[in-house]
């Protein structure tokens, strides 16, 4: 079953490339029964590898697929790698991936462009396979930059609104440049290592200056944090939201977002030769989980909320790898997937039922209109805020307690850990309050209530998973080395739920819409500074964006050619000049010529 | 060296002259015939070169002017084949896209198109360097008249700007060969032009300093090189499409070309000495032209700037002199000849239907050309440097070799990775997405066919790019022999 591993990626790139050839000539049908038909089988297939690939005592096993850059002493192949790390994420990729297509085949179907979206859909979890599975950091980079790809085009896919254009600029940009960052890094660890391929780095025995492996290593943080939307490269991942709901759930929640922590996964043994990195990782982390959950309490729009909590929940992944806790980090990676996903989806539904409506003060009261749909997003928030026995309180609990012991993160990033538990309560619970509670701030007909069973029969699994998925036991013993449990005083473990239920505390008596007054967004200085993103976006603005444009309105005419053009106006001059010269009069040419003469004779008395 | 086919090897500069005599005349008589003849002499070309190739090296010798020791050499190995397919895949190209554009003098155009086509593996094949200097002259003129009789609306003014840079540094040139022969007079007691003696001759470091310099001017303006580059936007936005194809896709290689075969082997050391002024230089080429690139509002204009900086990795690579960077020059050249010209073409296609290269007037275009969109997406991805399409390999092994040799050149030439995506998107968008400004007819199936050929290319070459570099393997590993030797 395991050399069947290229046929996983192949499926989807097949389906788009179908999709795409027969661009217009499908119809709606045959577009869903592809591009989801393709998922699926690739899932399955998935399933069946990873069931072998257990059996088989989780050996690591290589695919070459083809002889592709034939780098002077370094030829490097286009090959697969799959160990306990990759299955995990190929799982996830698929798993909810598929997912994520039906429901999206269902949420598109009347688009007139719906084929070209699943065009982008499959090719991006084409590009997302090849990120995980590629053996060699090249074809990491290629899934890499066509993970970015395809984001952009789904971020513009309702590409005659400005915003959205320009919000798949925003995200293409920013988050090339951490892959420029990335890029560098790759150049250094060539000229280290000599070689591009990730084993050959990771188990290099050779001797290397310790100070060109921390600039590497630094350089691939920058790659992460660009991908992942952490701090200083994050203001993409909001503006993201312009695209379609299922888009938002697969790349910008539950999938492409979390490459950078993949990344910082995958090459963890080159970080833990370097003294600090790691906890650059978790003060990045950190400080990104408490800054965005701060933002997601400021927003009004329901996606918006749920881009910033992305950020902050991917911050707590970040923390944990800072906390060597890499197999906690991968873990909250899969449960964050399904329960985002999870989340994503349902606010795709409610959106759709309140005719793209996404502001959540412009709804309420859903919990009667829409009681199924409001339980999954009970069960989503519950599995966000890590409600125990809920998937995502497993995975965070891991991590947390990591970071509390870790000697690269210590006590005062855990406190901060707690904070975030503390905003991620705060903002859940208000979010679920003023959308699902109180009076309905919406004239929608009864008839609109029926529920759409394709989008809800998606959505089951991924319910199942959010609340249960925290008991599927990973094993990463192989790739990260033995699990270790640590054992903390009880406190240290329950003072995140603590802190939780005083959010849902706080969150009830500030947020609650009680029944005779509408809820209303409030408008103080701090919120709006929250809301904007913490000023990230002005600062780029001013320091960037405005002096490129200045540079492009001033010099469009490329002062170099100016230069040209006075040569040429020199020379045009100068025929002017000596033109009124010859003027056909005998006598100005006599003297002319006794002046030169006269000068080239006391030049001559001169110099002798 | 297999000597038989001299007469052959011959034919792929005459043919070419003589085709284009007929094109010209049985234009004349019928009309549309000049199209078809050109194509099938330049299919034919195209075949004859691969069936040359598939023999192995070869050269050709004949004397022409015995007094000065002047020969009619030429030389056929991988990577002048390299170079010759590539240029005969875009002349067909450029036949392609002008079938219907040019209205006017339509055989002389022919003939013109098929004269360059001729001086352009002129300098390819040349083994002698007054034989270069005469395709280098030939390749300039018929260019010239196509900016001057096809051009846009500001034709006379770039070509006389194409016509004088080029004149102006290749009179340096001229200079500098004199030199180099005279040169072997005294140091062997006879005259030589030859490619292939002139190696064996040792400077003394200034007059190799000198020499390089006439060579390196005039190749660092065909390049071109900032900064003397500017007559590029305006050559490239003003030529009819074909001749921008031309230009961007094979002219400005023979730049890169003259780089590899005359200066990097005739004067190592001097090489060596200049290399950290023209590494400067081709980074500042890299940030430049993309930075132009984005302050550009015509679409020509803006594909021209990039092409700028896209030869600045050609620089960077070949003074860097080191083999993963040599490699790396070799895959942009033919690379960047591909996706420039692809996106030249459809500037073309463009400016047909709605009369206009201003990206302000277009806007939203997807929306009633959805597979012009498509394919001018797959050729802006492939110019920023996809992975997986041809561009990528030749930045990624540009760098990787580079590195080792300039780090700091090196990461600031990778910041170019940030601009080609900024001017990218910034051509993409506005031209394609947004609103929709204004409604064009989508790509006729002609057009679609020799679009999708180069994506199909763009992506061959992406994954198997050791085609490129077998072919150019010999050439690069006898650059790195004299590299060895060279003490700066």
């Amino acid at each position: 079953m395991q050399d069947w591993l290229f046929v996983v990626p192949l499926l989807p790139l097949t389906s788009a490339i179908t999709l795409l050839l027969f661009a217009g000539r499908l119809s709606p049908i045959m577009v869903a029964m592809l591009g989801v038909g393709s998922m699926g089988l690739a899932a399955l297939l998935t399933l069946a590898i990873g069931l072998e690939f257990f059996a088989n005592d989780a050996v690591a096993y290589q695919q070459v697929l083809f002889n592709w850059l034939p780098i002077a002493g370094a030829s490097l192949n286009a090959g697969l790698h799959l160990d306990q790390l990759s299955i995990v994420m190929m799982g996830v990729i698929t798993g909810v991936g598929w997912m994520i297509h039906w429901y999206a085949a269902a949420y598109m179907y009347t688009d007139k462009d719906v084929q070209r979206f699943f065009v982008y859909m499959n090719l991006f979890v084409f590009a997302m396979l090849m990120l995980v599975l590629g053996d060699s950091l090249i074809l990491l980079y290629l899934g890499w930059e066509g993970v970015g790809l395809c984001s952009f085009l789904l971020i513009g896919f309702w590409q005659h609104e400005p915003n959205n254009v320009a919000a798949a600029k925003k995200a293409f940009i920013v988050t090339r440049v951490g892959d420029t960052a990335m890029m560098l890094g790759l150049l250094i660890l060539f000229s280290e290592f000599g070689s591009l391929h990730i084993n050959t780095i990771v188990t290099s025995s050779l001797v290397v200056d310790p100070s060109n492996l921390w600039l590497a290593c630094i350089l691939l943080v920058g790659g992460a944090v660009g991908k992942s939307a952490q701090l200083p490269l994050q203001t993409w991942l909001p503006d993201a939201m312009a695209g379609p709901t299922p888009v938002s759930a697969l790349i910008h929640a539950a999938t492409m977002v979390t490459a950078g922590v993949y990344l910082i996964a995958r090459m963890h043994p080159l970080f833990l030769q370097v003294e600090g990195i790691l906890n650059i990782v978790a003060w990045i982390g950190a400080l990104t989980l408490v800054l965005a959950g701060l933002a997601a309490l400021a927003q009004s729009d329901i996606k918006r909320i749920l881009a910033y909590s992305t950020m902050s929940q991917i911050g707590y992944m970040f923390l944990g790898l800072g906390a060597l806790a890499f197999d906690g980090a991968i873990f909250h990676l899969m449960t964050h997937a399904f329960f985002k996903a999870l989340l994503f989806l349902t606010a795709g539904s409610i959106i759709l039922k309140m005719h793209h409506q996404q502001d959540i003060f412009k709804m309420g009261g859903l919990f009667r209109s829409l009681p199924m749909t409001s339980t999954f997003l009970l069960i989503g928030l519950l599995a966000l805020v890590a409600f125990p026995g809920s998937s995502g309180f497993f995975s965070k609990e891991a991590i947390l307690v990591a970071t509390y012991e870790a000697h690269t993160a210590g006590p005062l990033l855990w406190w901060m850990g707690v904070l975030g538990a503390f905003l991620t309560s705060l903002y859940s619970f208000r979010l679920l309050f003023i959308v699902c509670f109180g009076p309905a701030n919406h004239h929608l007909e009864e008839g609109d209530y029926a529920p759409s069973s394709q989008l809800v029969v998606a959505l089951l699994p991924l319910v199942t998973l959010a609340a249960l998925g925290g008991f599927i036991s990973l094993d990463f013993s192989q790739v990260f080395g033995p699990a270790t449990h640590p054992h903390l005083p009880l406190w240290i473990e329950w003072m995140p739920v603590a802190v939780a239920v005083v959010g849902f505390a706080l969150a009830w008596v500030f947020y609650f819409p009680r029944s005779n007054l509408h809820s209303q967004p409030s408008h103080g200085a701090l919120q709006n500074f929250c809301r904007d993103g913490l000023g990230f976006d002005w600062l780029y603005d001013w320091v960037f964006t405005k002096p490129l444009q200045l540079f492009a309105r001033v010099n469009k005419s490329d002062v170099v050619d100016h230069f040209y053009h006075f040569v040429g106006w020199f020379n045009f001059s100068l025929n002017e000049v000596l033109v009124i010269s010859q003027n056909g009069k005998v006598r100005w040419y006599l003297y002319g010529t006794l002046a030169g003469c006269a000068l080239m004779l006391g030049g001559l008395v001169w110099w002798s | 060296m297999v000597v038989v086919n001299m007469e052959l090897l011959s034919l792929l500069i005459f043919l070419p002259l003589l085709c284009g005599a007929v094109a010209w005349f049985a234009e004349k008589k019928l009309r549309g015939s000049g199209n078809w003849i050109t194509l099938f002499s330049l299919t034919g070309l195209l075949l004859l070169s691969f069936y040359l190739g598939s023999l192995g090296d070869s050269s050709l010798s004949w004397s022409w002017f015995a007094r000065f020791n002047i020969h009619f050499a030429l030389l056929f190995d991988g990577l002048a084949l390299l170079m010759v397919v590539l240029t005969l895949a875009l002349a067909i190209l450029a036949v392609a896209v002008s079938w219907r554009e040019i209205e006017q003098h339509r055989g002389f155009f022919h003939f013109n198109l098929l004269f360059s086509v001729a001086g352009i593996i002129g300098v390819f094949l040349a083994a002698d360097l007054f034989l270069f200097f005469v395709f280098w002259e030939v390749m300039l003129i018929p260019m010239t008249a196509l900016i001057l009789i096809w051009g846009h609306e500001k034709r006379r003014y770039a070509a006389i700007k194409f016509f004088i840079f080029t004149q102006a540094s290749s009179l340096l040139m001229l200079v500098a060969i004199i030199a180099l022969a005279l040169e072997h007079q005294t140091q062997t007691g006879f005259l030589s032009f030859s490619l292939a003696e002139l190696q064996i001759l040792g400077f003394a470091p200034k007059t190799e300093y000198w020499l390089m310099l006439g060579f390196f001017i005039a190749f660092a303006v065909k390049l071109p090189m900032v900064p003397l580059h500017s007559w590029l936007p305006d050559a490239h936005t003003q030529a009819p499409t074909a001749g921008s194809v031309l230009l961007a896709g094979i002219l400005l290689k023979t730049g890169a070309y003259g780089l590899i075969r005359i200066v990097l082997p005739l004067f190592p050391n001097a090489t060596m000495e200049f290399a950290p002024i023209a590494v400067t230089l081709g980074v500042l080429s890299i940030i430049y032209g993309a930075l132009m690139a984005y302050s550009q509002t015509d679409f020509k204009r803006l594909v021209a700037y990039s092409s700028i900086s896209h030869m600045g990795f050609v620089l960077l690579a070949l003074f860097s002199w080191q083999e993963v960077a040599l490699q790396g020059a070799i895959l942009t050249i033919v690379a960047h000849g591909i996706s420039s010209a692809a996106l030249f073409s459809m500037a073309g296609m463009i400016q047909h239907r709605i009369h206009s290269r201003e990206i302000g007037s277009m806007g939203g275009m997807w929306a009633s050309a959805p597979k012009m969109a498509t394919i001018t997406l797959i050729f802006v991805m492939a110019g920023i440097g996809m992975p997986g399409m041809a561009n990528f390999n030749g930045e990624l092994f540009t760098l990787l070799g580079s590195y080792q040799v300039f780090p700091t050149h090196t990461i600031i030439a990778a910041l170019g990775i940030i601009g080609s995506a900024v001017y990218g998107l910034h051509l993409f968008q506005r031209a394609f997405q947004g609103p929709t400004n204004i409604d064009i007819s989508d790509l006729r199936m002609r057009e679609l066919v020799y679009t999708s050929l180069l994506v199909v290319a763009l992506f061959y070459f992406g994954l198997q790019p050791h085609i490129i570099l077998d072919l150019s393997a010999d050439t690069l590993s006898s650059l790195l022999s004299i590299a060895k030797e060279a003490k700066p």
